[in-house]
């Protein structure tokens, strides 16, 4: 390519980019576009799209505006990061919707076109944000995206509507050129995406070129940066969302099992993709059933289990508790079940395109009667794979049902994932019953384990009854025994309790011994890890525990906990695995630093805290 | 399938359990409970193939009773258990139990949904238009105006009838029994069991404790002939005591008449087609009501359709032979990977 002017080059260690528009503006598309494209050269990543629960709210509003935050580092890279260096605004909604997000001295690209007085009016702006002092410390570039878009594409005589969608690889373009980065990476994404579409693929290319071309001739983009390859492991990678990682976990594992995988499912925001995933997989033995609503996903994944396979059912938190009559079932028949609750913000309906970590009391206690169940919180987007994983292996070699705790952050959060093998993984070896087996008996239980036996509909001479109704122990017959019941319900109990026995024991992050021990559990990993880290660096006597299984806890959590002066529980909610601690060991104090707002903890407000505990101790 | 497979001879006995059957003497549960052992033989599926699953309720209780493999689930959601059942294993013979309680209230949105998607499983509807298990309290099937332990001065909820809801919802095989005929029971059980797709079959039955008598004007033994009539495919809708009534349609209505009256012959009678994919005469012939009408018994539909496990094994055929990902390894490594060296 002709070099039109000098091209200052500035490394950088790591670098934020959000992008911003209309939820009709593809900026989940241009944010994964740029993720991929960081991916391919080398760069550790980490993602989150933050968008509307409307599909297309009004147009040029603070309501409808869509954002896709990526992190790509040359160093390890654990969150999407607090605030943005470079920030793309289609319209003044997307400007003054994310403005409080950038860092001084950020890159602002703003698509000027749209900078006019009828904007401004739907953004809520009284000041024209381009003359008062509010954008005084940012490198602002107005960049006429919307027109040069229209102008280069003129020649292919699209209609307006597709037209317009191109913008987005005018942003691509320029972004190309401010990370010095080939632009054949681009052309080759939007030749395999526009493979059918020969006129689509030509216009696209045309735009994203001229993008490129216009950041390099203007002055404003002198500065550009590079983001060198991260020192990661050798091997192959891929970048994966949450959710795409759990449905990936559930396949594997049904794989390794040797059984059907079924997924009973209702739509349901933020966790519809893990059906929308494995309905695509019926190669390789995954059957999803869309059912009628939630109580018949789950119903139906505990028939599916009944009959020997691999019973799942996803959702988020207003369709776990409709499902909680159902899982009761599936504790009082022992049977093998995957309940994956990808969490977000509530009571109610509440935000359901936000994160929160609310339904940790709902998976451990939101049932009828002493009903309990394993409980696995996943920490980041790509370990949802190991977690939805072990939570199939548990169900089905212990025979009880798994919540899988995820959150909207980790289901539509991605990052770099280094891709496993299936011969790698652990076996899976389900408690089945040979055909004519004299000595089955539906309710006699493994040794170890107390897990029952599974022998399923279609095998020979193991005939048996399971139901909603208290069973005698061993025999499984219909009981109303005083003192059956209670053996059954102490079996039950210490069935779940017993396994702890099987997981591994509680890693902690930094020294077993010192002044603060952060603890937090489930998808705060990213930030909690990062600002403890950043401490730790700075010479803090700190430590994090994240906490995967929360029902069991590991067996040496009471070791850990005593180790330090001092314990903070973060979490995003108001407390509840501090109450739920405090419950367990009441022996310690807890301190608590919550967060209720929809949004995950940035990693300096964690450190400002903490900062502010050790500097009492 | 199943249904051809060789299996060693079967009886009624093999079905037998040493279990005390808790329903109440007289509740029509006793006489299906009968006639459901003596029609499985029938049906040539092998004893370990065949799976009763029920909600809640007396009639629910009915998989206890019964030597199969059995689920007694939640209230309302067997329909949903089944399901989960049958999909992932075609070749069970699936049996739902259920009431009108459990079915027409808080089993309704599964109910529909099932008889929709038409999966072959057979549903056996005890309708005894009461609440039995809670003692007494009206029902989404008790006429309007009875008195209920719930409805002191009489109900004022107009019921369903359950064929209505049927058809409604795309049913492919509807029928009807009374709990004291259990030859009918028998024939009409064999039938559901061989229809692929969803069969559903409403029995009349009597609670004896808490709604006795409730079907007398149609089942009692000096009335039955005069106020029932038997739907067979293929034969003219006749009944009576003396095979001498039948039904013909005026308009867009059925009319009762009398062979030999008014120059009415016996080829003017309506002649029953269950196959039939429009449903307008089933729909008409599930609402026909004492006064007014015999009250129609047997198979009233029987549509062969697409049947929804059918076409997601013809699916998953489809994708086992067409799609690039055979194993999760060749998911792992598939669309878009960066290789680091």
């Amino acid at each position: 390519m002709h070099m039109k002017k000098e091209r200052k080059i500035v490394e950088l260690e790591d670098v934020v980019v959000k992008f911003a528009g209309d939820s009709g503006d593809g900026m989940q598309l241009t944010g994964s576009q740029f993720s991929d494209t960081s991916a391919f050269v080398g760069n550790d990543l980490s993602t989150f799209p933050d968008y509307p629960s409307e599909i297309r709210a009004p147009e040029g509003t603070i309501a409808g505006v869509s954002g896709f935050q990526v992190h790509i580092g040359q160093k390890e890279i654990q969150t999407p990061g607090d605030r943005a260096d470079v920030l793309v605004a289609m319209n003044p909604a997307a400007l003054k919707a994310n403005l409080r997000w950038l860092k001084p001295n950020a890159t602002l690209i703003i698509d000027i076109d749209n900078f006019d007085n009828k904007h401004y009016k739907k953004a809520g702006y009284i000041e024209d944000p381009l003359h008062d002092e509010s954008l005084e410390n940012y490198n602002l570039i107005k960049a006429p995206i919307s027109s040069l878009t229209r102008a280069t594409v003129k020649e292919y005589e699209l209609d307006i509507r597709t037209a317009e969608k191109m913008r987005n690889q005018f942003v691509a373009g320029m972004l190309y050129w401010l990370f010095n980065r080939d632009l054949k990476i681009g052309e080759n994404f939007l030749k395999s995406k526009f493979k059918s579409k020969p006129t689509l693929k030509k216009a696209n290319i045309a735009v994203l070129r001229s993008g490129y071309s216009y950041a390099e001739t203007i002055e404003a983009m002198t500065v550009t940066f590079l983001v060198n390859p991260a020192k990661r492991g050798k091997g192959l990678f891929r970048n994966i969302t949450g959710n795409q990682a759990t449905a990936w976990g559930l396949l594997a594992a049904a794989e390794k099992a040797g059984r059907k995988l079924f997924l009973g499912s209702y739509p349901i925001t933020p966790a519809t993709e893990i059906l929308q995933e494995l309905s695509k997989y019926k190669s390789l033995n995954a059957i999803t059933f869309q059912a009628e609503d939630e109580i018949a996903g789950v119903c139906s994944a505990i028939g599916a289990s009944f009959s020997g396979s691999i019973g799942v059912t996803s959702t988020s938190g207003p369709g776990l508790a409709l499902k909680s009559e159902a899982i009761g079932l599936a504790v009082i028949t022992e049977l093998p079940l995957v309940i994956v609750n990808v969490q977000r913000g509530g009571p109610s309906t509440g935000l359901p395109t936000k994160t929160e970590q609310a339904d940790l009391l709902q998976a451990l206690h939101g049932r009828n009667g002493e009903s309990p169940c394993v409980v696995i919180a996943a920490s980041t987007p790509a370990n949802c794979f190991d977690f939805a994983y072990l939570s199939t292996k548990i169900a089905v070699e212990h025979m009880t049902p798994v919540i899988l705790l995820t959150d909207g952050y980790l289901a539509n959060g991605s990052e770099l994932w280094p891709v496993p093998k299936t011969e790698n993984m652990e076996d899976i070896v389900p408690p089945a019953v040979k055909d004519n087996d004299p000595y089955y008996q539906p309710y006699a239980r493994d040794p170890e384990k107390l897990s029952r036996y599974w022998a399923v509909p279609g095998q020979k001479g193991l005939r048996h009854r399971i139901g909603g109704l208290e069973k005698a122990d061993v025999t499984g017959e219909v009981s109303h025994d005083p003192m059956n019941h209670e053996i059954m319900v102490l079996s039950r109990q210490e069935k779940v309790e017993r396994v702890a026995n099987y997981l591994p024991e509680q890693e902690i992050i930094g020294k077993k011994r010192g002044d603060l021990l952060v603890i937090g559990w489930g998808g705060t990993y990213g930030a909690l890890n990062t600002a403890v880290r950043e401490l730790q660096e700075e010479g803090k006597n700190i430590s994090l525990v994240q906490f995967n299984f929360i029902n069991p806890l590991p067996k040496n959590t009471n070791e850990i906990l005593k180790g330090f002066k001092k314990r903070i529980v973060c979490e995003l909610n108001m407390g509840q695995f501090a109450f739920y601690l405090k419950s367990k060991y009441s022996q310690f104090d807890y301190i608590q630093y919550n967060k209720i707002q929809g949004l995950p903890f940035m990693i300096s407000e964690l450190k400002s805290k903490f900062n502010e505990i050790l500097e009492e101790i | 399938m199943a249904f051809e497979d060789a299996a060693p001879m079967i009886s009624p006995q093999d079905f037998n359990l040493d279990v005390q059957v808790k329903w109440c003497p007289g509740c029509g549960g006793h006489a299906v409970l009968s006639s459901i052992k003596k029609a499985l033989p029938e049906t040539g599926v092998p004893l370990e193939n065949i799976v009763f699953v029920s909600g809640i309720g007396c009639s629910s209780r009915f998989p206890y009773y019964i030597n199969t493999y059995g689920f007694h689930s939640l209230h309302g959601r067997a329909p949903a258990i089944a399901s989960g059942i049958k999909v992932v294993n075609p070749d069970l013979s699936v049996w739902i139990i259920t009431g009108d309680g459990d079915s027409m209230a808080i089993g309704g949105n599964h109910f529909i949904h099932i008889l929709r998607r038409n999966i072959d499983v057979n549903i056996l509807l005890f309708n005894n238009k009461i609440y039995g298990l809670t003692k007494g309290q009206y029902s989404p099937t008790t006429p309007m105006g009875s008195i209920t332990k719930t409805s002191p001065e009489g109900t004022i909820e107009s019921p369903f009838l359950p064929g209505e809801l049927a058809m409604g919802a795309q049913c492919t095989f509807y029928a009807r029994v009374v709990d004291n005929d259990p030859r009918m029971m028998r024939e009409v059980f064999i039938k559901a069991a061989q229809h692929k797709g969803t069969s559903l079959v409403e029995i009349l039955q009597n609670c004896v404790i808490f709604n006795n008598k409730v079907h007398e004007d149609i089942t009692g033994k000096d009335v039955r002939e005069e106020n029932q009539i038997y739907l067979e495919h293929g034969k003219p809708m006749i009944f009576g005591q003396n095979r001498d009534k039948g039904i013909v349609q005026s308009g867009s209505k059925f009319v009762v008449v009398k062979i030999g009256e008014n120059g009415i012959r016996k080829e003017d009678i309506l002649v029953h087609n269950a196959h039939s994919a429009d449903d307008t005469r089933h729909y008409m012939l599930s609402r026909m009501a004492y006064p007014e009408y015999p009250v129609a018994m047997g198979v009233i539909r029987e549509w062969k359709t697409s049947v929804y496990e059918k076409m997601l094994y013809r699916q998953v055929k489809e994708s086992k032979k067409k799609s690039k990902i055979q194993t999760v390894n060749d998911l792992l490594t598939s669309g878009n990977t960066f290789t680091i060296d």
